[in-house]
């Protein structure tokens, strides 16, 4: 199989991803959909290492995973604390932060 | 030309600290002990000046048996840092000990007066502290090495000054007078604190022998510079034209504060400015003739105000203004007139100080009245003080063998032989300004002591008391003697010349100029006799015509300040003022106006809709990689 494929998969996974996050208005799945870009971007680098056949892209790919799992546990957390808050998980109701 | 070479101090002459140091500790007792030196604290005020001159008569005579006779004595050093090297420290030479001897010994007289004077005033104990600061400010002033200390004291005695002036601040016009006085002699002391600057940045240095010894090398431009603006600040203490102003208003003060401040001593500060500086002068022809042209003109001013008052103080005042004109005359001929300046200056200090005590005597008696028109007949009153009065008149006029002919006609003739235009001009003023004086000083003789009594009936005119009649008959005794006793035989020429340089020429005590100034002098006092003493004085003023009206409003010196100065001054500040509102303040806030809307709008972009947020984000990160796609492209 070549690269070629790789990319284009990664490519569809980050636009559903990021018409996902555009798009819905719960904030767990706009997290699932920050999850799939992440997850799209991480398909692409180790792609490409395998593609010129050295490890950088796929010691990349691994701190993209802690990154994301360290994103989830405070996002997560925020999240419970919001829905606690206004029994809403919606991220539109979330606006007191603006001018 | 002469430059100053000084030696180390010897012998008694080390102790020269003292002579400031019996004054100043007079001052902090008594204006530090406050009430609780009342009793005594005149005691005091008048024993300071008087050991300060047994220490001046002591370190004279000293000075007399030694071959070096400029003696320094080194103080200390303000603030060494490595450019920076001011020593402060005491000069004692031919100069410097003249004035120390005029300071402390009119000083100690005018003190022991002051006991009688200010008998009656609740604050007499602060009279003496000020008076005593005074003392030690002038001595400062005439005996620091360095133009520095001179300063200091120089500002001193302008503090003195000004205290002693406003003395009795609860009359209004006092307080005036003592502000007007500063302020006034704020404009020259800028003159002089500039000159100080220069002499500094051109030379590294202001002692007086390294300025003198290094002004040659500096070019006539740099010593230009510094002797107009060392007459910028002569001007200003001196009471010399343009900065004559304050003087006739100072006579607000006490009477024995005019005879020593404003007659005697600080006013001649100037004059000992200029004279001392005479190595920086001698290489500037054009700062020579500005200090001719300024005594010139002054000499005559002066004479014309003091013609024209009838209050006995300011008429003296304006004689004040017009004798020292003569002074910087004669400071402004090189070492033709130096000699004589300063000897006109020690005899002009023993009789106008005369003059002055005989003026507060007469108000004294008088119930504090000045109006010469509510004097009259009062020599067979007040005897001791007429006659003292007398003698300071003659000396004044220039009568032979009083103090004033010597001294005075040593001016007129070093002016004439100056030579050309310009020394015909100057002799012709200061001739002139002889005969204008014997009018004025007769005037105020004959309206004073002479003709009907014209003064109210509840005045009871009285001798004043001992302790103020002895100091007049001592400075009658020295406006006797005084001239004569410095000017025949050379013998103040050949003490003072060393430092001075010695007039090119020498005269006897006989000449033409001196007999065309005694005649002018006698028809001085014979047509002030046809118009005060012949025909009896009005009580009232009379209207008068131009000149008399001008010289009433001191020559409108102080109308030439308010529409010259004042308003245009006034019309400059509203304008800046209008300026910082309109334009600096404008420019400002409407720059932070745009800011502050601008970012209003801004702040609008905070929607607070994380979607929105999102899609701007892929907005932008989408328009940067497309970015850096083109550019890599």
């Amino acid at each position: 199989m070549s690269p070629v494929h790789y990319v284009a998969l990664s490519a569809i996974l980050f636009v559903i991803g990021g018409v996902g996050v555009l798009v819905r208005r719960n904030a767990i799945v706009v997290f699932m959909c920050i999850e799939l870009m992440l997850n799209a971007c991480n398909l692409a680098f180790v792609a490409f290492a395998n593609m010129h056949g050295n490890l950088d892209g796929q010691v990349i790919a691994f701190f993209v995973m802690v990154v994301a799992a360290a994103e989830v546990v405070v996002g997560l957390a925020i999240l419970m604390a919001i829905y606690r808050a206004r029994r809403s998980a919606s991220v539109d109701d979330a606006n007191l932060l603006k001018w | 030309m002469t430059t100053l070479t000084t030696i180390a101090a010897t012998g008694v002459l080390r102790e020269s600290w003292l002579l400031l140091a019996f004054p100043l500790f007079g001052a902090v007792v008594l204006l530090v002990g406050g009430r609780r030196t009342d009793r005594w604290g005149h005691l005091l005020g008048v024993a300071m000046p008087i050991a300060s001159f047994v220490y001046g008569l002591i370190a004279f005579f000293t000075l007399l048996g030694d071959t070096d006779r400029s003696q320094d004595t080194h103080l200390f050093s303000y603030i060494p840092v490595a450019g920076l090297q001011v020593n402060e420290g005491l000069l004692i030479d031919q100069l410097s000990i003249s004035f120390v001897l005029l300071i402390t010994g009119v000083g100690s007289l005018i003190h022991i007066y002051s006991i009688g004077y200010m008998q009656h005033d609740t604050d007499r104990r602060r009279f003496f502290g000020y008076m005593n600061l005074f003392i030690a400010a002038m001595l400062l002033l005439v005996l620091s090495d360095n133009y520095l200390g001179l300063y200091v004291g120089w500002e001193g005695v302008g503090l003195a000054s000004y205290l002693l002036i406003g003395f009795w601040q609860f009359k209004p016009s006092a307080a005036v007078a003592a502000k007007k006085a500063f302020v006034v002699n704020r404009v020259g002391d800028f003159g002089l604190t500039v000159a100080i600057f220069l002499m500094f940045a051109e030379f590294g240095t202001v002692q007086f022998p390294g300025v003198f010894g290094s002004v040659k090398a500096g070019g006539s431009g740099v010593a230009t510079a510094l002797g107009l603006l060392l007459l910028l600040g002569a001007c200003g203490k001196s009471a010399q034209v343009p900065l004559q102003s304050w003087l006739l208003d100072a006579m607000e003060g006490p009477t024995p504060v005019s005879a020593l401040i404003h007659a005697a001593t600080m006013v001649t500060a100037g004059v000992y400015l200029l004279v001392r500086s005479n190595p920086i002068l001698a290489d500037s022809p054009t700062a020579q003739l500005g200090i001719t042209v300024v005594g010139a003109v002054t000499l005559l001013f002066g004479a014309i105000i003091g013609c024209a008052k009838d209050d006995i103080k300011k008429a003296l005042a304006g004689s004040t203004m017009s004798q020292i004109g003569y002074m910087t005359l004669g400071a402004g001929l090189g070492p033709a007139g130096y000699v004589f300046a300063i000897a006109h200056l020690l005899a002009h200090g023993f009789f106008k100080a005369g003059l002055f005590l005989g003026a507060g005597s007469v108000m004294h008696g008088m119930d504090d009245e000045v109006n010469m028109r509510k004097y009259g007949g009062l020599a067979r009153i007040m005897p001791v003080t007429f006659a003292t009065f007398l003698f300071g008149y003659l000396a004044i006029i220039g009568i032979p063998p009083f103090s004033g002919f010597f001294t005075k006609d040593g001016i007129i003739e070093a002016a004439w032989d100056k030579g050309g235009t310009s020394g015909a001009i100057l002799a012709g003023c200061a001739l002139l300004g002889a005969g204008l004086t014997a009018f004025y000083m007769t005037r105020v003789m004959l309206m004073t002591w002479f003709g009907k009594r014209r003064w109210v009936e509840k005045a009871h005119p009285h001798e004043s008391p001992g302790v103020m009649t002895w100091p007049m008959i001592l400075l009658a005794v020295g406006s006797v003697f005084g001239g004569g006793f410095l000017i025949i035989g050379h013998r103040f020429e050949n003490f003072l010349g060393p430092v001075t340089g010695l007039p090119p020429t020498s005269h006897g005590i006989w000449s033409v100029a001196g007999i065309i100034a005694l005649v002018l002098a006698l028809g001085g006092v014979g047509l002030a006799w046809s118009m005060y003493g012949r025909v009896a004085v009005p009580a009232e003023a009379p209207r008068g015509r131009f000149p008399v009206v001008a010289g009433r409003k001191d020559l409108y010196g102080d109308a030439f300040n308010e529409s010259v100065l004042m308003r245009p001054g006034q019309w400059l500040t509203r304008l800046s003022v209008y300026f910082d509102n309109r334009g600096v303040d404008g420019l400002v806030n409407s720059l932070a106006a745009l800011i502050g809307g601008t970012s209003g709008r801004l702040r609008r972009m905070q929607t607070g809709f994380v979607r929105s947020y999102a899609l701007s984000m892929f907005f932008g990160a989408a328009l940067l990689i497309t970015l850096l796609l083109v550019v890599r492209l």
